[in-house]
Formats: structure tokens, C-alpha cells, sequence
């Protein structure tokens, strides 16, 4: 292992398997004990009482806290390994934007204050707002959507809008390259639209023909993330938008790889209307685990009244939210997630633009640092230069030894890196798709690429049981087909686990 | 009966007459994994070739079986519906998904020795 790189998490994430709460369970032990009743008993009359005590675990409170406290220690996180989850932005997170989202004045502030007393929270959304434009190229942008995908439906419900207000009803589909995130074609369908699928070239790129073949009269747009999930630039951007911009479709952008290019170019340029970007992959959020996200919606001028909102606008003296008039309505409740717009501020001002500039430079540099040593133990799916991330695939390995990509990232989880993204893009056959981000240092590149040569030759050896990956965990393989065929939501299902015995 | 014949999309056919059989093949239950819902069509329904017929669904993905030839469903295999692992431990016998009525015969499928090595 490298000086430096230590990047293997196992230490501190592997070891024998925890009991769960109910094995720790003794009769009569409490974690805390009520004081003898000192008032008189007072009988409800309700049919709904328990004749039963309900069956809880009983521990101790030492116990009950080590059990957890041993649970969250064993969480693989960002900040405990390497995390080269593709298409993800694993990035880590600087303290400084966690410290002041945790300030008071922020934490606290509740979204229904009227605007005069927040003026310094909406200070921050149209701070971010001028800088998320300045990065993607676009014009306005609301901090409504929760998440990625929400942003991608708003997106689309912005198209759907537009299309209505200008009479082009007839324009019913939405293109979508065979590589693209599972959410796109989900987004379009839950907005309405038809779904067109526009196949990749040889290279990995939209396929030009295949895609004037299908744009028509009935084309309202076009979902598009640059870099494509191959970690690969579309080079053709311009001739694509063109083709869309022609038949009177719109062009979304999916912000999902934005990383790649902050600081190099920008969305709005190569012709895109409306843009979603992820602040909690791109700009200092904590994420992985289901939320809070933040997936702000960014647009050309001509779509600014489409927006939901409200949004900040800047008056002489003050900030006011404001209604766009076209508006498709409201995304969130109140402004999206608030402290999460603000991590992402706090992340920018720490870059500053020096540190902006370079941001996409240093991820794919990392991209094409990785992909190069990687290379050199599995093939990559794409002869190109990736961007910030890039697709290897064990397909060949598959046919010589059976060894799957499932195997290779479940052997990796042995050896305490998170695994790569597996079988996606769904176009490449057993694929891995790594994405270092630019906050890894090239010892922990290093570490990841050797660890992966260790465990390519390990598992190629003779009486090697597949099955038995990983080794080191405290769980092994989870069984994937029980809870597929019988799903139970609820602990204590007696007849589930005579199942999985 | 003629012989079992394969698509390159991975199901196998075997025409009988007027009828068809069709299931998936022995390779494409492999790649897919232990299969855990069947969306099987309606009798009666009408499929041109290349329509998906059947959703296959599997622990880690969704699939879809595709019509060899234009045809009417005439029978489903509903043991699917509570034993969908019959797709994977009998794929071309007891897991077969659909009969139909041949409407228009197309049998342009690869013998076994063909897609064999089409599959290597």
C-alpha cells in the first residue's frame, strides 16, 4: 500500500458479522425504567388495547448503544474509503460547508417566514442562482426540485408547458440515447411524453443517423447528459441540438455528469434550453444514502415564466419571491432543500473561480489517470479518451473463467473499496464503470488499480468459489431472490426466515 | 413436429402445424438470473414479429421475449405466474411461455448448433 493512499477501508468497516438487536434480547433487561405509578389507575374503555405485550427486544441501554454505535461504524462512507461509484460524483465534502449548514441561523430558519425577516436566506438562493448560470450558460433557475430526477421532471413538465402554450401539442416524443439513465425515459413518460429510443455508434456516441431518422414533426426533445454515461464527450453536441432546435424541439440537459466540465464548458453553449444540475454530486453534499438532494433547474431566457417557483428576484433594495407567470406550478413544498443549495455556495466560494475553473479538469485528469493503470488489468468498453469517468467491462473474463462484474465488485467490497458501478451503462455487456472524482489523490488511484490486479488474478485461480466473495465483511452475499419473490417489510416474519434457511 | 428453433434475441421456438411454442433459451435464463415475475399476454392478442410478447422479470433486470412471427396467443403458461423458476430450471420444457396461432410462418430461426455458436 502506498504512503499517502491507505485508501482500503477494511479495517475499520470488516470483522465478524453483528448480532441483530432480537439475538442481543435477555428477559427484563431495559434501557431505561419508568417510576412506580403514583397517581391512581384509570381504565380506557378501548377495544383497540393489546392483550399481548408487543414483542420488542429487551437490552440494556449500553447495549443498545454499542450495538447501533457498531452498525454506524461499519457504514462505508466517502469519508472512510474510496468510493468510485460511476455516474455518481462520490466527491468528498469539505467540513467548512457542513459547519455552516449547521449554523443556527440557517438550520433554523423555518420556509414559512416571510420574506422580510429570511432576506439573507434568499440572498443565498440568488447568489447560487448567479452562479449555477454563470456555470451551466443558462439564464434563471429555481431551487424547486429535491433531487435529480425531480429536476428532470420539471424539466420536461417546462417542455410539456411550452409546447401547449405555442399550439405544437401534436409534439408527443421525447428522444432518449439506449444509454442514458434509467430516469430519463422514466421522467418523460411520467410528464406525459413517448418515449423514442436513439441508439450509440460504435464509438459510444449518439448515433447521428439513427437519430435523424427519427426526429420529426412529433419531436418535442431531447434528453442528453455531456458526457454521455460512457464517461465519453459527445463530440457531434452541436450537430445534435441543431437536429433538435430544426424540428422545433427542445434540448434537456440531465446534470448528472456536470462534473466533468465545470470550468471547461458550459451546457448553455453547446445549445441546451433547460438543465438540471445535482449540487449534492457536483457541489458539497453528502449523498448516497437517499437524500436530501437538490436538483435545481436552470433555463434559457424564453423559459424563464415556466419555472416553478417561487423563485428570487432582486428588487432595488431587497429579494421577493416571485411566481413566473407560465409557472408549471410548485416542485416542493416550500424552496427545495434549502441547506443543501446553501452546501453548494459554500462550496463555490471556497473554490473560487480559480478553483472552479480547474474543478472538471482535475475530475477527468483523475478519470483518465485511473482509466489508464485500469486498462492495464480489464479492457475498457470505449477506445476514446474518457471524461470524468469510463466503463472497463470483464466480459472476456466472463467466458474464460465465468467472472462476472458482480464477482469483481463484490471481491473489491473484500478488500475495502466500494465497488464500481456495475451493469450500466445496460448497453455494455459486464460492465464497470469507475469515477475517481478530483478530490482522490493519485496514491489512491494507485491503491484502487493494484487492489483490482490482486483480485483479477486471485479470482482467475484454481479452486477460487466465486460464491464465497466477500470473505471479510461482516455480511456476505445478501440473497437476492427471497426478498424478490416474498417481499416483507416488517422485521420478525417467522416465515421468512424459514425461508432463507 | 419441426426442430426447436432459436432467435438471436435470445428465445426458441418450435412450430407445430399452424401453431408455435415459444420460450426463452437456456443461455438467456443464465445471463438473466433467478427469474422472479412473468407478465404473460392475454389469449387472443394479436403480436407481429419482434413484438414483445412476455416480461421476464429477474432479480437485477427486466426482459422482454419477443413474437418469432406474426401470431394470435391461443394459450399462456400460467404455472408461470406462481413458479416462474420453471423459466430457469426447464427453460425449453416446462418453461415454456406461450402457444399461439401462426398467422404469418417465418422460420428464419437459427438451428441449436447455429445459435450455439452465435451465443460462443
Amino acid at each position: 500500500m502506498h504512503s499517502g493512499g491507505n485508501a482500503s477501508s477494511l479495517p475499520l468497516v470488516g470483522g465478524a458479522p453483528e448480532p441483530t438487536i432480537n439475538q442481543l434480547s435477555k428477559p427484563g433487561r431495559r434501557a431505561s425504567r419508568f417510576p412506580k405509578l403514583d397517581v391512581p389507575v384509570t381504565e380506557i374503555n378501548n377495544s383497540a388495547i393489546r392483550n399481548d405485550k408487543p414483542s420488542l427486544p429487551e437490552v440494556s441501554e449500553h447495549d443498545l448503544v454499542m450495538h447501533y454505535s457498531r452498525l454506524a461504524h461499519r457504514n462505508f462512507a466517502v469519508d472512510v474509503g474510496f468510493y468510485p461509484l460511476g455516474s455518481c460524483t462520490m466527491k468528498y465534502n469539505p467540513r467548512f460547508a457542513d459547519y455552516v449548514a449547521g449554523l443556527n441561523t440557517f438550520a433554523n430558519s423555518h420556509p414559512a417566514t416571510p420574506s422580510a425577516f429570511t432576506q439573507g436566506n434568499l440572498e443565498v438562493l440568488h447568489e447560487l442562482e448567479k452562479f449555477l448560470i454563470e456555470i451551466t450558460g443558462m439564464d434563471n433557475a429555481t431551487f424547486q426540485p429535491p433531487a435529480g430526477a425531480s429536476g428532470e421532471l420539471t424539466g420536461l413538465l417546462i417542455i410539456k408547458k411550452y409546447l401547449e402554450e405555442n399550439n405544437l401539442t401534436n409534439k408527443t416524443d421525447i428522444i432518449v440515447p439506449d444509454s442514458a439513465h434509467g430516469t430519463n425515459p422514466a421522467s418523460a413518460k411520467m410528464a406525459g411524453f413517448n418515449v423514442v429510443e436513439v441508439s450509440t455508434d460504435v464509438r459510444g456516441m449518439v448515433n447521428i443517423d439513427d437519430l435523424k431518422e427519427l426526429v420529426n414533426e412529433n419531436t418535442a426533445g431531447l434528453m442528453l447528459t455531456n458526457p454521455n454515461t460512457g464517461g465519453l464527450f459527445e463530440e457531434n453536441i452541436m450537430e445534435i441540438s441543431n437536429i433538435i432546435h430544426e424540428n422545433g424541439g427542445l434540448v434537456y440537459y440531465d446534470g448528472a455528469n456536470l462534473n466533468a466540465i465545470v470550468g471547461v464548458c458550459r451546457p448553455g453553449d453547446m445549445g441546451f434550453d433547460i438543465v438540471h444540475s445535482n449540487l449534492h454530486k457536483t457541489f458539497a453534499t453528502p449523498h448516497g444514502g437517499g437524500g436530501p438532494g437538490s436538483g435545481p433547474v436552470a433555463v434559457k431566457a424564453f423559459l424563464k415564466e415556466y419555472l416553478p417557483g417561487p423563485i428570487v428576484e432582486k428588487n432595488e433594495n431587497n429579494y421577493e419571491w416571485y411566481m413566473p407567470k407560465l409557472s408549471i406550478g410548485r416542485m416542493h413544498g416550500y424552496h427545495g432543500n434549502f441547506l443543501v443549495a446553501l452546501r453548494a455556495l459554500v462550496y463555490m466560494k471556497l473554490l473560487g473561480k480559480e478553483g472552479l475553473d480547474t474543478l472538471g479538469s482535475y475530475a477527468v485528469l483523475n478519470a483518465r489517470y485511473l482509466s489508464s493503470v485500469i486498462s492495464k488489468v480489464i479492457p475498457l468498453a470505449y477506445n476514446e479518451p474518457c471524461m470524468h469517468e469510463f466503463v472497463a467491462t470483464v466480459k472476456d473474463l466472463k467466458k474464460s473463467h465465468k467472472i462476472k462484474a458482480y464477482d469483481v465488485g463484490k471481491a473489491l467490497l473484500d478488500k475495502g473499496f466500494h465497488s464500481p458501478t456495475i451493469y450500466f451503462p445496460l448497453i455494455i455487456e459486464e460492465a464497470l464503470m469507475f469515477e475517481p472524482t478530483e478530490t482522490q489523490t493519485v496514491d489512491t488511484l494507485d491503491d484502487l488499480a493494484e487492489t483490482l490486479k490482486a483480485i483479477i488474478d486471485e479470482l482467475q485461480g484454481e479452486d477460487v468459489s466465486l460464491e464465497e466473495y466477500p470473505k471479510n465483511l461482516p455480511v456476505g452475499r445478501p440473497n437476492e431472490l427471497i426478498p424478490a419473490k416474498h417481499l416483507t417489510v416488517n422485521w420478525g416474519d417467522f416465515e421468512l426466515l424459514e425461508l432463507t434457511e | 413436429m419441426s426442430e426447436t428453433k432459436y432467435l438471436e434475441t435470445h428465445e426458441w421456438y418450435i412450430v407445430d402445424g399452424d401453431n408455435v411454442t415459444v420460450g426463452i433459451s437456456d443461455y438467456a435464463q443464465g445471463e438473466l438470473g433467478d427469474i422472479v415475475f412473468v407478465t404473460l399476454p392475454e389469449v387472443g392478442q394479436e403480436f407481429s414479429k419482434g413484438d414483445a410478447i412476455v416480461e421476464v422479470e429477474a432479480t437485477k433486470t427486466v426482459a422482454e421475449a419477443y413474437a418469432p412471427m406474426n401470431c394470435v396467443i391461443t394459450e399462456v403458461n400460467s404455472a408461470l405466474e406462481t413458479e416462474p423458476e420453471l423459466i430457469n430450471n426447464d427453460p425449453v420444457g416446462e418453461g415454456w411461455m406461450v402457444k399461439a396461432e401462426i398467422k404469418e410462418m417465418d422460420d428464419s430461426g437459427m438451428s441449436y448448433q447455429q445459435y450455439e455458436s452465435f451465443i460462443s
